[in-house]
Parts: C-alpha cells; structure tokens; sequence
C-alpha cells in the first residue's frame, strides 16, 4: 500500500505496526454495534479492568455530541489526557471505515501526547448492523450487540456479527425479562461466525467484563509476540 | 497531465476527512439562511467567490510550485478565524496523509516533516495535485468545487434536502466554478503577493460561533 515509498515525514500512513521513530506503536482494537447496546460501558469496564497493568487512551467517535467521551471522564476510568473524541459529521461508519482519517489524526497524537501506549480502544458511534472498522484504523475488532436488541440478530447476521473477530451479546441479565433465548443467540452466532468468538457479558457487576477483557490480553500478547 | 487523476482528487470519496465537516452550513442552516435549494444556491455562490476563490488560488500556487511555506503563511494572513485556522489545518494534516499514500513525492514528505501539524488545506492539496502531475487549473478547479460541493453535501443529510436538488445546485454553479478556477489559476501565475485574499466576514463569525457549540453534528 506504500507504493515502495519510504516514509520518513512525522506520521506513518494509516497501519503501519512502528510508529515513525521505529518503536512499536499500540495495539488498536475497535468497539462498534448499535445504539444502547452497550459499547461505551464496555469501553469503560475494560478500563478499570486493564488499566492498572497497561497503558490504555480511548477514541470516541459520538455522533453529535461529547457524550461518550464525558461518560468515561464522569465515570473517571482514565485521565482526561488519555480520550480523544472524533467529530464524525453525521456519519459515523464513514469516519471509522470508508475515510478513517480523523481516527488516525487521534490515534497518533494519543500516542504522542501520553504514549507509550500498549492499548488504543476505539469505539464507535452507535450504528447499524452493517457498520465495521478499517483494517488501516483498528488490528482487531469486538461487535457488541445485546439481548434486549432482539434475539435475531445473530440470526440476521450482517458484517459486524458475522466478522468481528469478538461478538460480544451484552446485557444478559436483561434475558429473563425481555424473552430473549441465550441458547437460540448463541446457536445462531456460531453458524454465523463459525469459529470466530463470542463473549456473553453482563456489566452490572464488576467482573463481568472478564471474558472480553481475557480476550483483549490475548490479542496484545499476539501482537507484542 | 492525467484527467483521471483529477478525479481520484476531486472524489467527494477521497479520504481526506472533508466528510465530517460542512463549510459553514451547519451554521446557516441553524440560523435559517439555508432552509431549500434556491438558499442552498446563494450560500454557496458566496463562498465560492469569497473563500472559495482564495483557497482555490492559494491550491493553484502550491500545483505552480510556488513555496508551500510561504503560501501556508499566505493562508494564515487570510484566515481571521482562529477556529477556521485550526480547521484548515486539521483538513490539511488528513489531506496530507491521503496525499502520501496515493501520490508520495519529496515534495509533500518535506512539508509534512516542515508541518506535522498540518499545513492549510488548500495549500496541501494543490502540492498534492502537482505530485500527482496535476496542473494550477487543476488543483484550482478542485478546490473550487470542493468548496461548494462540502455545504451541498451537508446540507442534505441537515435538511434532508432532496439529493437531486442539492445536486442540480451544483450543475448549475459549473459555469461559475469554471470561472473561478481560471481566475485562481491566472493570479497564483503571477506569484504569491497577487493572490486574492477575498473573504466572507459572516463565514468567519459563523465559525467561531460553531465552534463553541456543544451538540453540533459537522466538526466545522
């Protein structure tokens, strides 16, 4: 993609894995689903569980407002130095996908700012079934969807269910109250996604973001392998 | 020159972060001086003459091969709004590393290393066009359209504006864009203390204004 062009101006293109002074840049891992489904509490239990290990800033993409980013600062899971929010003019699946441009601007000067970084999360503005993260933004990305949405929608697949590298259906405790059958969700998600992961969660308690953040050690012990 | 280079350019799609922004329309539609396509028109034929013109020469100068430097600080003494400065130069860091990727040259990696920060916009795109063997008329003509095409864009997804309308607004400028674009290209040939430094007062006020706003869904 570099068109055998050496880069040796400030800022790599989009994914290299240096950055331009030759260290290792943050592992990059991208949160998306639809609205209410829970990324923004995910992002944030992730935080309080893997932060006192490693060194992690978020990027927020909210549609029109700062709320995401004001969520994590209220609810202080990191230093405000450490979140970026991305303005994404109405359209959030563009800014993480088709020009991935201000994620990147956010990404490098995270790293600048208060790097080194082992994690970037970034999450996206909720959005629709079809909406994925660039491999030029993100390494990996984790689709959250939730119980109350529907219990279809593993069913009705799509490009974030079928092809995130981690589904994660959220809000199971929800399940008894809105009819929604875990067995039936789960069944559908494996024959969507085959091998491919999946994380059950509920985040009224503290531990229960465990299975994803066992996943989230597992791709920065990958990636720094 | 390559005709079709242009238009990987001039592509609304290019990634180069112009989507999330709307040239001053969020602004004028909040405050309903852009309410239908007749409006929509008026707005963006102002901007086309007066910013629009300016950063369409300041784009002609860099294809030119004028000093990218010194047209960045041309910029500046024409940008009075601090916030569309730091617009500009946001859109220009993003065009820049587009640019890298699709038409790497020494040329922009020298003004990236000179500008980690960003150059202004059209300063950016006009080296860009030249790396990519584009002339003056060229990046000109880009950002010209650029500068009229980003409100019309915005303006649908904040009026719900019918597409075809906002479409047909831009035909309909096409003569206009042309002349402009010839206009930006004869004074960056003249060298940088003949660019133009037309400007849209109301523009300028509008996006300090924006700027400060705390739900807002285009980022300028």
């Amino acid at each position: 993609m570099h068109l055998g062009h050496t880069h040796d101006g400030p800022a790599a293109v989009s994914a290299d894995a240096t950055r331009p002074d030759g260290t290792r840049r943050a592992l990059r891992i991208g949160l998306g689903g639809p609205v209410g489904s829970g990324k923004t509490a995910t992002v944030a239990a992730l935080c309080r569980e893997l932060r006192d290990r490693l060194s992690i800033a978020v990027v927020t993409n909210d549609i029109y407002t700062r709320e995401d980013a004001d969520f994590l600062l209220d609810n202080a899971v990191l230093p405000p130095e450490r979140i970026q929010a991305v303005e994404t003019g109405a359209c959030p699946h563009t800014a993480i996908r088709d020009d991935i441009s201000a994620n990147l601007e956010a990404v490098e000067d995270l790293e600048d700012a208060v790097g080194p970084l082992d994690l970037i999360l970034v999450e996206s503005g909720g959005d629709n079934l079809t909406a994925t993260f660039s491999k030029g933004l993100v390494d990996a990305q984790i689709f959250v969807i939730d119980v109350a949405g529907g219990d279809d929608i593993p069913r009705k697949g799509g490009p974030g269910v079928t092809t995130a590298d981690l589904l994660v259906i959220n809000k199971t405790d929800l399940a008894p109250y809105v009819g929604s059958d875990l067995e039936r969700m789960a069944l559908d998600a494996e024959k969507q996604r085959g091998e491919l992961p999946v994380a059950f969660t509920s985040l009224t308690s503290a531990e229960g973001v465990g299975p994803v953040a066992d996943w989230v050690r597992a791709q920065l012990a990958a990636w720094t392998a | 020159m390559s005709r079709a280079a242009l238009l990987v350019l001039a592509d609304g799609r290019f990634p180069a972060g112009g989507h999330a922004h709307s040239g001053g329309a969020e602004p004028a539609v909040a405050e309903g001086r852009i309410r239908d396509a007749d409006s929509l028109a008026s707005f963006c034929r102002g901007r086309l003459h007066t910013a629009g013109l300016t950063a369409a020469a300041l784009a002609a100068a860099a294809a030119h091969g004028v000093d990218p430097l010194a047209l960045d600080e041309a910029a500046d003494a024409r940008t009075p709004s601090p916030a569309l400065r730091a617009t500009a130069r946001k859109l220009g860091r993003q065009m820049m590393r587009a640019a890298r990727a699709t038409w790497p040259s020494p040329d922009l990696d020298a003004l990236a290393s000179a500008r980690p920060r960003g150059a202004h916009q059209p300063v950016v795109l006009g080296l860009t066009a030249r790396s990519a063997g584009l002339g003056p008329e060229d990046a000109a003509h880009c950002v010209a359209y650029e500068t009229v095409s980003g409100p019309a864009t915005a303006v649908v997804r904040l009026l719900s504006l019918d597409p075809f309308h906002a479409t047909a607004v831009l035909a309909r400028l096409a003569p206009e864009l042309d002349r402009v674009a010839e206009q930006a290209a004869e004074a960056a040939r003249r060298g940088i203390d003949a660019l133009p430094a037309a400007s849209a007062p109301l523009l300028d006020i509008t996006a300090e204004a924006h700027a400060a706003w705390p739900v807002r869904l285009f980022a300028s």
